[in-house]
């Protein structure tokens, strides 16, 4: 299995997000650098538009994610509800 | 880090610029816009020819025939770096969003006399290729033309022009749905009422000279084109009409004509003054140009104002070539 | 009113489809091969350019929203970051010198992957890769303003930046990045996707800005690590774009697998070695170090190249050529990249120095296969002779590769201790390389790379010299002629940073801020 990545600002808009992203891949692995996160997962990463509404507690559209999105990698796919990336190998 | 206030702490800087501002302007304190633009392009020492024009350098004033000693003096009136472009067109998009928002909650695509929404329909939707054209176009100015100054706006031209082509086509979905758009665009490759456009779009996209193409484009076709469909047929006819809430979702197109044609003209003035040449080569190519866009706005005009339209025409030639007049060129 | 028929909503991709690939058409009163003449000449068959996914679908309207609110932000800490003189807060002066390389060789590679985007969104046919490709453009422009805008401030107070237009066209060691990119542009636009969208992008540019940025936040240059942030938020939109389009091109005919397998081999190699240039930073240009240029390596090039590589083994694709070399180099190269500039300083337009003890420990423990065995004994040596008054200054000119055009200082596969030299002959002439890998780029196209514009040569044929200027003067000074043609301000610019004016005039400041004057 190959690695994703997703890698954020770390910023108050971002704390839920990660959150989130941490929550609904229970196999990631957060790593902290001066003023970002990186977040990886084997295989697959998902970024789930619901979870984050919910700890936002607002309407969250997922391309507000390129404010602060730094980094990824994987094979992206994004529809109206989450964001995926994967692997295919 | 121990707490300093540096904020208090008072230091000379040893030069205000950089040296290829200074160069132009003095060493004093520079705009965003100055530093942002000037001389960015690169212009000697090139090390590869390209393999797709082997007889150029990557950047070579030779791609237009015509001829200016400093191209750095075809400025942007509206001294757009991507951070100004941008939150001006924020500030447009919001507005957009708002009538959009306006016109679909209060249901006033519904209450539209059928004439009036088929007409807006019959004009409005195959525009969304005259705008891709418009985009493509923009593109090849940006990528082949010289200089910063001129180059830098046509790429914030180009995607206003894409931008306008979506909101085009959100005006099909709102009014009407997607099948409409797949007519407007049969409309755009079969019906007789198109093809002068069309033609004229397609004979725009082979030419190599870059800053005839800016006139044919930005000048000439957006000069005949925007006046006649936002101001004479959304804004004046069609709200006279019970269209008002067209005239709501075109208003982007508006403003952004009045915004960008300044800019137009601020090039080709430029450009004229510079000498003889570049006068009469302006004019050859606006002559040229302007007789094929009335030819080719001309079926739109009938479609949408019927036996009003010559009149309009006249009117339309008339704005225009008074526009070009203050320009310099002598048409 | 009428009673409505609920509209069917449109999911993000069919909306998106309508908004963009839509809109384009065959045209017919002109020939497509007239309309876009580029779209063949390099031999990659595209037969049905629909089956083109797009990446991430962002609509104008939402990209001036979300891009202006990037904008806003960005600005508002360059400017706070200004007034209140934050440069001051930056560990130290040194660190100074990393963000002059940065503006004066990579700032200029922004502007032109802008007017490169600009042409091969030109350029394709498929109506979803132009828009991909221009946003990409307008995206650029970008990168290019605020990295100037940013590092503005910073010339108004240090030296080095003043004339980064003039020095990416002139100075010796800036026709590396320059050469790289003019290289991309002149290729068609399949081998510029190749070489910019996907090599450059997704393989290389997360070492350049994760580390790199996350590196100027931890040395106090918030000003940097704002704009670092925030064109890498844009980056991530270009990796998708350069990831899809090498599936595009794999996907639609076998044909285009060598071609696009020796594209990879040439970029990576091509890129590899411009990013020598940030391994230096990393290793030896920030005060405070987050992570050393070979972790750095192994997180973004091994382990998520590596991830890439696996996940193209289907399409037939294998990893770049050279790899064991790549893989035995990462514990020299910065060390050799360092103790080169270090030699050439006089004509630099930046200061270098020798690490402190606690850096050369740092290095030690991040390099044990290489630092104390090669490295740190000359760099103990320079230090002791310049505290004795003789710092070296190489004034001679160094042979240059024909293809990376670095100078020869890489040194054998497996032995670190012997300068590797390659050669090829072409057309009755002899041509030098640093390597296997830039031989084997040249010879593939000797056509392209004999026209180098190769400081070094151009220096000799007397190319490099203001007009006026008489070589054949007696007591003629060469290198001081050719610093001239650079603009670079001698004593100011060059030298050593141990005595520099940034050295003075940054203790001098940072002492105002600290006592009662």
């Amino acid at each position: 299995m190959s690695t994703v990545f997703i890698a954020l600002q770390t910023n108050d808009d971002t704390r839920p997000i990660i959150e989130s992203i941490m929550a609904d891949n229970p196999h990631a692995r957060l790593n902290e650098a001066p003023a970002m996160v990186k977040i990886d997962a084997e295989g697959k990463l998902t970024v789930k538009r619901e979870s984050i509404e919910e700890r936002l507690g607002r309407e969250f559209d997922l391309q507000e994610l390129h404010i602060n999105l730094i980094s990824l990698s994987g094979n992206l796919d994004e529809t109206d509800d989450e964001l995926t990336l994967s692997w295919n190998s | 880090m121990s707490n300093i206030d540096l904020r208090t702490v008072s230091i000379k800087p040893l030069r205000q610029t950089f040296d290829h501002i200074a160069r132009r302007f003095g060493d004093k304190p520079a705009s965003r816009y100055q530093e942002g633009t000037y001389d960015l392009q690169a212009t000697h020492n090139f090390h590869y020819r390209p393999t797709w024009d082997p007889d150029r350098e990557i950047f070579d004033p030779s791609r237009t025939k015509l001829v200016m000693k400093d191209w750095y003096a075809l400025k942007d009136p509206r001294q757009y770096y991507y951070g100004t472009y941008t939150m001006a067109r924020a500030r447009q998009q919001d507005t957009a969003e708002s009538n959009f928002d306006f016109v679909e909650t209060r249901g006033l695509a519904e209450v539209l006399p059928e004439d009036v929404k088929q007409t807006a329909l019959d004009v409005l939707l195959p525009l969304r290729h005259v705008a891709w054209g418009g985009n493509t176009n923009n593109a090849f100015i940006c990528a082949y033309g010289y200089g910063t100054a001129i180059t830098q706006p046509c790429i914030y031209q180009s995607m206003d022009q894409l931008g306008i082509a979506q909101y085009l086509t959100r005006i099909g979905l709102l009014l009407a749905d997607p099948e409409a758009l797949q007519t407007a665009k049969q409309a755009w490759l079969d019906d007789p009422m198109w093809q002068p456009l069309r033609r004229y779009v397609e004979d725009t996209f082979v030419l190599q000279d870059w800053f005839e193409l800016f006139v044919a484009q930005n000048l000439v076709l957006d000069g005949y084109l925007f006046p006649l469909v936002y101001d004479t047929i959304v804004d004046d006819d069609l709200s006279s009409r019970g269209g008002t809430a067209i005239a709501m979702l075109t208003q982007f197109m508006s403003e952004w004509f009045g915004e960008t044609a300044k800019w137009s003209d601020a090039q080709i003035k430029v450009a004229a003054a510079e000498s003889p040449e570049n006068k009469a080569l302006l004019a050859q190519w606006i002559n040229h140009w302007r007789a094929r866009a009335l030819e080719a706005v001309a079926p739109i005009a009938k479609r949408a104002l019927g036996d009003r339209a010559d009149g309009a025409l006249d009117d339309l030639v008339q704005q225009f070539a008074t526009r070009v007049g203050k320009t310099g060129v002598t048409l | 009113m009428d009673m409505q028929v609920a509209k069917k909503k449109l999911g993000l991709k069919e909306r998106y489809a309508l908004m963009t690939r839509d809109l384009g058409w065959d045209t017919t009163y002109q020939p497509m091969n007239k309309v876009f003449p580029q779209a063949e000449y390099e031999g990659i068959k595209i037969h049905d350019w629909s089956k083109w996914e797009d990446p991430f679908r962002l609509t104008m309207d939402a990209y001036w929203k979300y891009q202006a609110e990037k904008e806003k932000k960005l600005y508002a800490i360059i400017d706070a970051y200004a007034q209140n003189n934050g440069h001051l807060n930056v560990t130290d002066a040194r660190y100074i010198n990393a963000i002059k390389l940065f503006l004066n060789g990579i700032s200029p590679l922004e502007y032109m992957a802008h007017r490169g985007f600009a042409g091969v969104g030109r350029q394709f046919p498929g109506v979803g890769t132009r828009v991909a490709c221009l946003m990409q453009s307008l995206d650029e422009i970008r990168h290019s303003q605020t990295q100037i805008h940013a590092m503005s401030n910073y010339n108004k107070y240090y030296n080095g930046f003043h004339d980064y237009t003039t020095m990416i066209q002139r100075v010796w060691y800036l026709s590396v990045p320059r050469s790289f990119f003019d290289d991309a542009i002149t290729a068609g636009p399949f081998e510029f996707m190749i070489a910019i969208g996907f090599s450059f992008e997704y393989v290389l540019t997360n070492l350049l800005f994760v580390p790199f940025v996350s590196g100027a936040a931890y040395n106090g240059d918030m000003g940097t690590m704002t704009f670092g942030f925030s064109a890498q938020s844009d980056e991530a939109r270009h990796m998708t774009l350069g990831l899809e389009c090498i599936k595009f091109m794999l996907e639609q005919d076998p044909a285009n697998v060598p071609i696009v397998q020796r594209w990879i081999d040439k970029w990576a190699w091509r890129g590899y070695r411009v990013l020598t240039l940030v391994g230096m930073m990393m290793d030896y240009m920030l005060p405070k170090r987050v992570m050393s240029w070979k972790e750095a390596w192994e997180i973004y090039f091994e382990e998520n190249g590596g991830a890439l590589f696996n996940d193209l083994a289907r399409y037939g694709i294998r990893p770049p050529k050279f790899l064991d070399q790549i893989a035995f180099d990462k514990d020299h190269i910065s060390h050799q990249a360092w103790g080169t500039f270090y030699n050439y300083a006089a004509a630099c337009n930046f200061h270098s120095w020798t690490p402190t003890d606690d850096e050369m420990d740092w290095l030690s423990a991040k390099y044990p296969n290489s630092f104390d065995k090669y490295y740190r004994p000359r760099l103990e040596h320079w230090r002791e002779e310049a505290k004795k008054g003789n710092r070296f200054y190489n004034k001679t000119l160094p042979m240059l590769c024909q293809t990376c055009q670095i100078p020869m200082i890489f040194t054998e596969p497996g032995d670190p201790t012997k300068i590797c030299y390659r050669e090829s002959d072409y057309k009755g002439t002899k041509y030098h390389f640093c390597s296997d890998g830039c031989k084997d780029i040249f010879d593939h196209e000797p056509e392209k790379y004999i026209q180098s514009w190769l400081p070094v040569h151009q220096i000799y044929q007397g190319n490099c010299f203001n007009p006026g200027v008489d070589p054949t003067a007696p007591g003629f000074d060469a290198l001081g002629a050719v610093l001239d043609y650079y603009n670079m301000a001698v004593g100011r610019d060059n030298l050593d940073f141990e005595g520099s004016e940034d050295q003075k005039n940054f203790e001098a400041w940072r002492g105002m801020a600290t006592k009662n004057i």
